[in-house]
């Protein structure tokens, strides 16, 4: 009955999640001991991967842009109160979309290439996530069902397109071919490199800036427009909103739609930006990993894409820790990540309690 | 004495809830404790049964002094509670009820029989006559709250401490629960009661302690006192009366309904073929106890349920069934809910966003897709100084607010448009005394300027004090309009009270 008064932004979005990872690490460390490896040189090899160099920090970012981009395509339903766990078949499908644009308009200027590609992401992810979204808008199937389903006909169907109509006769492997060199994205390093500043070469670029503009326009959206009170309002209390005259399902709708459309746009990075050809599971887990980065980033953009860098820090100094040290497999690599999600994603109030006692904000209101 | 408190002291963060609070109760007496929402009342019974830590002061039970750390402990010294909410589990009978956490021993069977054999004794000591194998969940309101004092007396309680009993009961179903206490007291039981309705007070306690701000400002015994009297002490001043109701201004219908039927989700018809009409500049009232389909009834003319047969006709004209609540608002329809916290406001909410709740896509909030929010902040602001809104913070969150406070806030947006027609359910559920004095001028006043009202209240003191007509609806029908000038509470109770028994 009695409300919680808030905790200081900077407690709330850095501190608790900052004391959940050292957690997190601590058990990481315990892990890495009892298989026999030395805690702090692979956790120090893990840090030094994912941070430590100019190229460490472009492969870290360059996972972070998806995970930005399927972080908010999580969190914009979770405002309006649902869980679209299908941000993998939505950027599967997206990858369709910016596919196709390249394939046909290769040899056109980027200029018309690249609005054309984003504009098919999304609708491709949109149009993926619109079938769930209109199953719970209207017959209230639920949507995490509903939108795991639909990641593994994402996945059969692009499956079918690449073996049997997408491939190019004689190649072997389920691709498309590598589409007009004037259809990739520019790097970041050349990007960089014309303002003078030296970067090496990694599959960072220009997708960050679009992902990070995206969360700009996300927090405008849900926290200055009407449509993002409406979303806001469903989300926290369905009765006020049936008061208010916001129709629900439409909103629904709406919401899961958009969010299909943000993950839609992992394709741009990874099919338009790094490997400039559509492949079979470029989509590689990332639509996952935007639910742990929408629950750690407490659904708001900044959170988000803190939470993105976090995790695209993991990435990358998982990679290299399993590089680094032969004795550590990929598997404790995964273990090792799992364990910072599990402290920052499932656990992450478990020390909300001392932290609030810390700064007197668990007295009750008076009745 | 039963119970003595000796300057209890309780602190929440800024706020002094309980200061230097002392009374004594009497051994076999009933002890009143009256004042407004927040003056401190529930803190004080829940420091006594073991909820709350004091901060300061000491209790004395039978004149030892002891510690109440749980209720378990408050429980060993003879207290019982019985809650506001009740708390007990639907789907278990009467019985199983009563034994829940005393069940004695594994084997439950065992453990009812010998509870079976003490609760009758218990039910022919008090009269509280029940049938033990009746589920929870069929039984009216006011046999669970029976349930609950039984369940106090099986745990041994000497003293009982009531948390606004009659809250959920009707006129007819509080008597039965004073004669109830009547008979506890009759028999050496000690009964501490809390309410802020002056009525109960004088009809059935010995002595009244006045708690106002968090200390105890009087303690009389009741004979010596009046109605007026204590409003006085637990308001602080004097409050004026209520202007006067007024002769049915004969204003054109502006929302009406023929033949109305409402089903809920389950298909139970809750409002049934329901005729009524309300003029530009009256007040009508519908009275009734919680559940004859007043909700529902409200949720149609709202547009937030769909109606299943008759129509709702809107200035003479029918409204077509699937005009949604957005479209009644255009057309000049506010309601204010019955529900604030789970309709009226979004708890989540700035203060600022809930008080758009419902107009947020009027324009004057919005400059293209964005909303305004400076003026939407500024027009909040001069509301809440308007309604006297505390704290004036335009930026709390809205389940942050005081009962009081949320129902001004709701009460502005709904007001401040001078509406056409107005649906209000429950305007003061919950609302302390200073508030419902507002609500209600603003109210009056909302009238004298031709909005055609339409109150739903349980209370019928303030159905009777702002109503020009009275309907009273039992079962999802009007069973009866009562005339102002003939309305007593007697005569409405016997209407909600009396069909009912026809119908049962």
């Amino acid at each position: 009955m009695t409300p919680r008064r808030p905790l200081p932004a900077p407690v709330e979005y850095a501190l608790i999640p900052l004391v959940n990872l050292l957690a997190s690490l601590v058990v990481a460390a315990g892990v890495l001991a009892l298989i026999g490896a030395d805690p702090l040189d692979a956790l120090g090899s893990m840090a030094e991967g994912a941070v430590g160099s100019a190229e460490a920090w472009g492969y870290t970012l360059y996972y972070a842009t998806n995970f930005i981009l399927t972080g908010l395509a999580v969190a914009l339903p979770f405002h309006a109160g649902l869980f679209n766990i299908g941000g993998e078949g939505q950027a599967t499908m997206g990858g369709l979309g910016v596919a196709l644009v390249c394939l046909g308009f290769g040899g056109y200027s980027l200029w018309l290439v690249l609005p054309l590609a984003i504009a098919a992401a999304m609708l491709c992810g949109a149009a993926w996530a619109a079938v769930p979204a209109w199953l719970q808008a209207r017959r209230g199937s639920h949507l995490v069902i509903t939108t795991i389903m639909f990641n593994f006909l994402a996945a059969a169907l692009m499956t079918y397109l690449l073996v049997d109509v997408l491939r190019v006769p004689g190649n072997g492997s389920p691709e498309t071919r590598v589409f007009d060199p004037s259809a990739f994205l520019p790097p970041m390093d050349a990007l960089l490199g014309l303002l003078g500043v030296p970067f090496p070469s990694t599959p960072l670029n220009i997708s960050l800036l679009l992902a990070l503009m995206i969360a700009l326009l996300f927090w405008v959206l849900v926290w200055h427009t009407r449509w993002g009170y409406e979303i806001r309002a469903v989300g926290h209390s369905p009765d006020a909103a049936r008061y208010a005259g916001i129709s629900i399902s439409r909103v629904i709708l709406a919401s899961v739609m958009l969010g299909g459309a943000l993950a839609g746009l992992v394709a741009v990075n990874e099919v338009m930006g790094v490997h400039h050809r559509l492949f079979l599971g470029f989509s590689n887990g990332y639509g996952f990993v935007g639910i742990a980065v929408a629950l750690m980033g407490r659904n708001h953009p900044l959170g988000i894409v803190l939470a993105a860098v976090l995790f695209g820090a993991l990435y990358q100094g998982g990679t290299e820790l399993a590089f680094d040290h032969p004795e550590i497999t990929r598997e404790i690599v995964v273990v090792v990540e799992g364990l910072v999600i599990l402290f920052c994603g499932a656990f992450e109030n478990a020390f909300r309690g001392p932290i609030e006692a810390l700064f007197g904000r668990t007295g009750a209101k008076p009745a | 004495m039963a119970v003595s408190l000796r300057g209890i002291t309780k602190r929440f963060g800024p706020v002094l809830a309980n200061d230097d609070v002392s009374f004594d109760v009497a051994r076999g007496t009933i002890h009143g404790i009256i004042g407004e929402n927040g003056a401190g009342k529930s803190t004080v019974m829940s420091i006594l049964y073991g909820l709350t830590a004091s901060d300061g002061g000491e209790i004395l039970i039978d004149g030892r002094t002891v510690t109440i750390a749980r209720s378990a402990d408050a429980i060993g010294l003879g207290i019982g509670m019985v809650h506001q909410h009740f708390m007990l589990v639907d789907s278990f009978s009467v019985l199983e009820n009563l034994v829940l956490g005393v069940e004695g021993g594994w084997r439950l069977s065992r453990g009812l029989d010998t509870a079976r054999a003490r609760v009758t004794a218990l039910t022919r000591t008090y009269g509280l006559e029940l049938d033990l194998d009746a589920l929870v969940g069929d039984l009216p309101v006011g046999l669970r709250q029976r349930v609950e004092i039984l369940k106090a007396l099986y745990r041994g309680a000497h003293t009982l401490v009531l948390d606004e009993p009659t809250g959920v009961l009707t006129p007819d179903e509080a008597d039965q629960l004073f004669e109830i206490l009547r008979t506890l007291r009759a028999e050496g039981k000690t009964v501490l009661l809390i309410t802020h309705k002056l009525r109960e007070i004088m009809a059935v306690t010995d002595r009244v302690t006045v708690m106002r701000a968090g200390r105890v400002v009087a303690e009389v015994a009741t004979a010596d006192t009046s109605r007026e009297a204590l409003a006085v002490l637990m308001v602080g001043r004097a409050l004026a009366p209520l202007p006067g109701k007024r002769e049915i201004a004969g204003g054109p219908a502006v929302l009406a309904t023929e033949g109305l039927s409402v089903t809920d989700a389950a298909g139970i018809r809750r409002v049934d073929d329901l005729t009524l009409s309300i003029r530009a500049g009256e007040i009508v009232g519908i009275a009734g106890v919680s559940g004859n389909g007043q909700s529902e009834l409200l949720a149609a003319l709202a547009g937030t349920l769909p109606i299943a047969g008759g129509r709702v006709m809107w200035r003479g004209q029918p409204w077509p069934s699937g005009l949604g609540p957005r479209d009644r608002r255009r057309q000049g329809l506010a309601h204010i809910p019955e529900d604030r916290l789970r309709m009226g406001l979004i708890g989540a909410f700035h203060a600022y966003e809930s008080a758009i709740l419902g107009y947020q896509d009027d324009p004057d909030y919005s400059a293209g897709p964005l909303l305004r929010t400076g003026r939407i902040c500024d027009e909040t602001r001069r509301r809440m100084s308007d309604y006297d809104v505390r704290p004036a913070d335009v930026d709390l969150r809205s389940a942050l607010f005081s009962g009081g406070n949320q129902q001004k806030l709701i009460s502005a947006r709904e007001m401040e448009r001078a509406p056409a027609a107005l649906l209000v359910g429950q305007p003061t559920r919950g609302v302390d005394i200073g508030a419902i004095d507002f609500i209600h001028r603003r109210l009056i006043a909302l009238r004298d300027r031709g909005t055609a009202i339409l109150l739903v209240s349980v209370e019928l003191e303030e159905i009777l004090a702002l109503a020009d007509r009275i309907l009273v609806m039992v079962d999802g029908r009007v069973v009866g309009e009562v005339s102002r000038a003939d309305a007593t509470e007697q005569a409405l109770g016997l209407l909600m009270a009396g069909v009912r028994d026809v119908a049962a």
